[in-house]
């Protein structure tokens, strides 16, 4: 049962996290909660029909299937993220100074929301799909059904109280700088998961440049532990990581860091006429 | 920038997919009551190998190691194939994430 709780725990801490860091994103501004639970929901129904087909998926592509669905799926995910941070460097001034009502705040957002719905929408069906299996595994075998099952649910609640605990923790910090906080907690998520996919795309064989190990701290800080992945969800902490898996953390830090600064509205200066970013 | 990136590795997937490289060592390896068959596999260090895992378990498995940065589900009755690029000489552990007490083996290279 112990078990089943663990590795269940394992899969959901990761959407956990991003679900938790999303809605302290959003908190304040109303109308977000339906697109981020609706996430949720997608991405979870998402999961069910991606573990029917497991097999077809690994199968595809001349057995790389998988690897590129995932790298795929973390590739829209960095893509959201990054579009969400820039649209916020554009229109965070309004949302955050005091003086905006929040619901206007809401209608201004309502597009960014649609991003990190999808962000989490991505999370959940990434995690969820293995969870998904797992549990089925479970329930087609009848191993020891009840207990593991109950391990398996036990490992979900987890997860969701990583959740809150994330959102809660976020939310103590004042808001004057909850803003800056988020924001570079979402570059870090990005960048991570930017590395995530690629490793992806390395273990295919697709991309073969630098797959080099550039460091082994897995006798240190196991990424498999459950504090492994914490800090493997937040700041991409990888035990092992390829010498380009870095390489294109950096760049995909540096790059979303940048295009925020660009996209910021110069302090102080009369109003700029602003294109809308589609 | 990813985005494209990915869409290039799609086309180099799909342009690639009907040639495999016949320098491959092609191993097998199979899944049945949750424990690998055979527990031990032995490969030429330097050559790039192809590892067919075939589940003949109900259940599914996801195939993992650390040391060859391999994480990958198989569904029950199913089967997957696990490519590695050539490895130094050395052991290399791997498991079934799903049932780890059980699903434990190696990977020889020498």
């Amino acid at each position: 049962m112990l078990g089943a709780l663990i590795i269940v725990f394992r899969e959901v801490i990761e959407a956990g996290l991003v679900i938790g860091i999303v809605l302290a994103v959003t908190r304040g501004a109303r109308g977000a909660r339906p697109f981020i639970f609706g996430g949720v929901a997608a991405g979870a129904l998402g999961a069910g029909v991606v573990a029917v087909f497991a097999d077809a998926l690994s199968q595809a592509v001349a057995g790389r299937g998988q690897e590129l669905f995932n790298a795929g799926v973390l590739a829209v995910a960095v893509v959201m993220l990054a579009w969400h941070n820039i649209w916020m460097a554009r229109h965070g001034r309004e949302l955050a100074s005091e003086l905006a009502a929040v619901g206007r705040a809401a209608v201004a957002g309502e597009k960014s929301f649609v991003a990190l719905a999808v962000v989490v929408a991505l999370a959940v069906l990434r995690e969820g799909s293995e969870v998904a299996l797992f549990l089925y595994g479970i329930l087609a075998s009848g191993e020891t059904g009840a207990a593991l099952l109950l391990g398996g649910l036990g490992g979900l609640a987890l997860g969701a109280a990583v959740s809150a605990l994330t959102y809660f923790g976020l939310v103590t910090i004042p808001a004057r700088h909850l803003f800056a906080v988020t924001t570079a907690m979402i570059t870090l998520l990005a960048a991570g998961l930017a590395a995530q996919s690629i490793g992806f795309l390395q273990q295919a064989w697709i991309v073969t440049a630098l797959s080099e190990t550039l460091w082994d701290t897995s006798a240190i800080l196991p990424d498999s532990s459950v504090f492994g992945r914490v800090l493997h969800t937040l700041i991409g902490y990888t035990d092992q990581p390829t010498q380009l898996q870095v390489i294109v953390y950096v760049a995909t830090l540096a790059g979303i860091a940048i295009a925020t600064k660009l996209a910021a509205p110069p302090p102080r200066a009369p109003k700029t006429v602003q294109a809308p970013a589609e | 920038m990813t985005r494209f990136r990915t869409l290039l590795a799609i086309a180099a997937a799909l342009a690639g997919s009907a040639a495999t490289a016949s320098s491959e060592t092609a191993l097998e390896l199979s899944i049945k009551d949750h424990r690998f068959e055979p527990a031990s596999l032995t490969a030429r260090a330097g050559e790039p190998i192809a590892i067919t895992v075939k589940n003949l378990d109900a259940t599914p498995e996801e195939f993992e190691s650390k040391a060859l940065k391999v994480e990958k589900v198989v569904a029950g009755n199913g089967e997957i194939t696990v490519r590695l690029r050539p490895l130094k000489p050395g052991r290399y552990a791997f498991a079934g994430e799903y049932h780890e007490d059980t699903a434990k083996g190696e990977l020889v290279v020498e």
